[in-house]
């Protein structure tokens, strides 16, 4: 089994906030992230892949295929957008880097499965580069 | 639904490699310049990765200010701009990066609830990292 892992990048904004709580307990959670202005990041998101390389090509997948997902499935959404207030998911959601990973992999996974090749085997997103989430598809 | 928060920390550190169950020869060979007799240093980096459930309230497995805290008391307040093999730790063990990664293990494992700590990985240099979890 190869894991193969290809890399991109977006650049989104968002905020911190849980509706349900009161301003006062959202800033004492969410610090500095609760700012209701919302605030940016480059994020880098990191796709892994795993399977057999192809005994003809000696691919795992084609990493032209998987960029152009990444890029169709996830950045012409999230890519210079307001997280919270312009993808679906986050309407609900609070954009958190954990709960980035893991809408990450929703949308991928459909279009890896479809492929029926490799399998999906792990997103993750690193909102810093000393700060990373990760989701392996587990419940 | 479970999910991994990983977190990086930098800690500049001396030690110098020296196993007094071995002879200077076998020092010299084993551990080559790192175990020049005043030490050296590093600016490691400690990443501390945490396993949990994403809490349907604050969309986080840990909250990053908690997880900072127990590194900070646990781990970097000890470690940053220490010599290494002066720690209680390191008396009876050589402060290699495999040792340092199981000492920091350790000193989180029991300071985080149950479960949560997945993993450490020490980064000596750009070039070179050891990991650990519960095995």
């Amino acid at each position: 089994m190869i894991y193969l892992t290809r890399r991109t990048t977006f650049s989104a904004s968002h905020y911190y906030w849980n509706p349900a709580w009161t301003a006062e307990k959202n800033e004492q959670v969410f610090g500095r992230c609760a700012n209701r202005n919302g605030h940016g990041h480059n994020y880098t998101l990191e796709v892994t892949v795993a399977g057999e390389p192809d005994p003809i090509t000696g691919f795992v997948v084609n990493l032209k295929w998987l960029k152009e997902i990444m890029e169709s499935d996830v950045l012409a959404a999230w890519d210079h957008r307001h997280l919270n207030l312009e993808t679906p998911e986050f309407a609900l959601s609070i954009p958190t880097t954990e709960n980035i990973a893991i809408a990450a992999w929703k949308r991928l996974e459909p279009s890896v499965s479809a492929a029926g090749g490799a399998k999906l085997s792990r997103v993750r997103v690193y909102e810093t580069p000393d700060i990373f989430a990760e989701y392996r598809g587990e419940p | 639904m479970k999910a991994f928060f990983g977190r990086r920390y930098t800690i500049s550190a001396s030690h110098r490699l020296h196993a007094d169950t071995l002879s200077a020869d076998e020092n010299r060979t084993t551990y080559g310049k790192c175990n020049n007799p005043h030490g050296h240093g590093h600016n490691y980096v400690v990443e501390v990765v945490v396993a949990g459930a994403v809490s349907p309230e604050t969309g986080m497995i840990i909250n990053m200010v908690a997880l900072d805290e127990v590194v900070r008391s646990r781990v970097t307040d000890r470690f940053d701009h220490a010599n290494l093999n002066l720690d209680p730790l390191f008396v009876n063990r050589v402060p290699t990066t495999e040792n340092l990664c199981r000492a920091v293990y350790a000193l989180l494992k029991d300071a985080l609830p149950a479960g949560e700590l997945e993993r450490v990985r020490v980064e000596e240099t750009e070039n070179n990292f050891f990991e650990c979890d519960s095995e």
